[in-house]
């Protein structure tokens, strides 16, 4: 058990670390997502449910898809008609 | 001058020019969309921008160049990971026996709240009773956000209507919309997680969770029906009207039972319902209905945020 915390927290340590040097947004957010999760199930091992589920779901669901919309919004990340118009340049 | 197409830039132009320059380019993408209206207009648009030359304005101040600038970084926040560390060395030790035995708030609430709410989860009876006034607080803090990102992207009324209809085009073009695979995982994902946000709303005086949690899985609900099916199918349920009636009905469902709460001396209210056996569904009194009021609240905000963001309007 003790070691399972361990490798949890140095997890969400290294999420948290990648999330601010990562350069590309959308990989940044993915591991935003990752960290969220993985804090839930530390959560779970600090026996507060309550907090696990809305960290799961806030934390790792509505915010980073905010944050997806967001990036598309300031056009960060597009679909496949942006790829094209790259490749075309 | 090359225009540099990483995000940084992007949203700094974004910024700096205001509307215009994510107009330009939204048209540019819709002409990119609909080929009917041939690239020749494109590409008059593109000379005309050519010749006359955008904001020559002072030159960006290089901020992040400032090598101060990044030593002030590292120091506010290296400070704070100490302060942080500082109080956690002091906080009381973690899952052993006598931890917070001289804590009477503790004692009380382990003892007293199952007697005084009727909820069988602590916690549900700590935020919705004895600290009811905080979480009236926190749903009127998402309302109030809402509001603020409705009063900042919504199209609605957009006196220009080229723009507006312009946003909702993009939009609608833009949209999966028919994408097997994601469409056949909300087929299946979808009523789960519906079903999954509802029972852990109601179910939140009895077992882990309560309206805050079940209203954001039934808002990711939404959100995964709406980016299965697309707008025209979750209109037919959930408009503007939907998300104004359900949320300022709940609101004030939850301002008026506190209120009365409150002023009357934040004794435990007289409310009528029985309080029925602990561990029933039915039980625990006004606790159920203040629950589902924050998850109409929370799920509501939660689809309003997204569909704000994606469309500027519902």
């Amino acid at each position: 058990m003790e070691a399972l915390n361990v490798i949890l927290l140095l997890f969400i340590i290294v999420c948290a670390v990648a999330v601010a040097v990562t350069k590309n947004l959308l990989s940044a957010v993915i591991i935003f997502m990752a960290q969220g999760l993985v804090l839930s199930v530390v959560w779970i091992l600090l026996r507060s449910p309550d907090l696990a589920i809305t960290e799961a779901a806030v934390g790792a669901g509505i915010s980073s898809i905010l944050m997806f919309a967001a990036l598309k919004k300031i056009k960060a990340i597009g679909g496949k008609e942006e790829q094209a118009d790259e490749k075309e340049k | 001058m090359k225009k540099k197409n990483d995000a940084f830039s992007r949203l700094l132009d974004w910024l700096e020019n205001g509307d215009q320059a994510l107009d330009t380019e939204m048209e540019e993408s819709l002409s990119d969309a609909f080929p009917a209206e041939q690239k020749s207009k494109r590409k008059k648009k593109a000379e005309k921008r050519k010749t006359v030359p955008k904001n020559a304005s002072a030159p960006r101040r290089a901020y992040a160049d400032t090598w101060w600038y990044r030593a002030c970084a590292v120091l506010i926040c290296l400070s704070l990971i100490g302060l942080l560390l500082f109080t956690a060395l002091r906080l009381p030790e973690f899952g052993t026996a006598d931890t917070l035995i001289d804590s009477e708030l503790t004692e009380f609430y382990v003892k007293n709240t199952l007697e005084e709410t009727g909820a069988v989860n602590i916690v549900t009876g700590i935020i919705l009773d004895y600290r009811g006034f905080d979480t009236l607080g926190e749903s009127h803090v998402l309302f109030i956000a809402v509001c603020t990102v409705l009063l900042m992207l919504s199209v609605r009324g957009e006196k220009n209507e080229a723009l507006r209809l312009k946003a909702s085009e993009y939009e609608r073009h833009f949209e999966p919309g028919d994408d097997l695979i994601l469409r056949s995982a909300a087929r299946i994902l979808t009523p789960l997680t519906l079903v999954f946000g509802l029972y852990i709303i109601f179910n939140g005086h009895l077992s882990p969770g309560g309206g805050f949690s079940g209203g954001a899985i039934l808002g990711a609900g939404l959100i995964l029906y709406q980016n299965a099916f697309g707008y025209e199918k979750t209109e037919r349920f959930f408009t503007y009207k939907t998300f104004r009636w359900v949320s300022v009905c709940a609101l004030l469902f939850y301002s008026a039972a506190k209120g009365y709460h409150f002023f009357t001396g934040a004794n435990h209210m007289e409310n009528g319902i029985s309080a029925g056996a602990a561990g029933n569904i039915l039980s625990a009194g006004l606790l159920l209905p203040l629950n589902f009021a924050v998850g109409c609240v929370v799920a509501c905000t939660m689809y309003a945020l997204y569909t704000m963001f994606r469309k500027g309007e519902f």
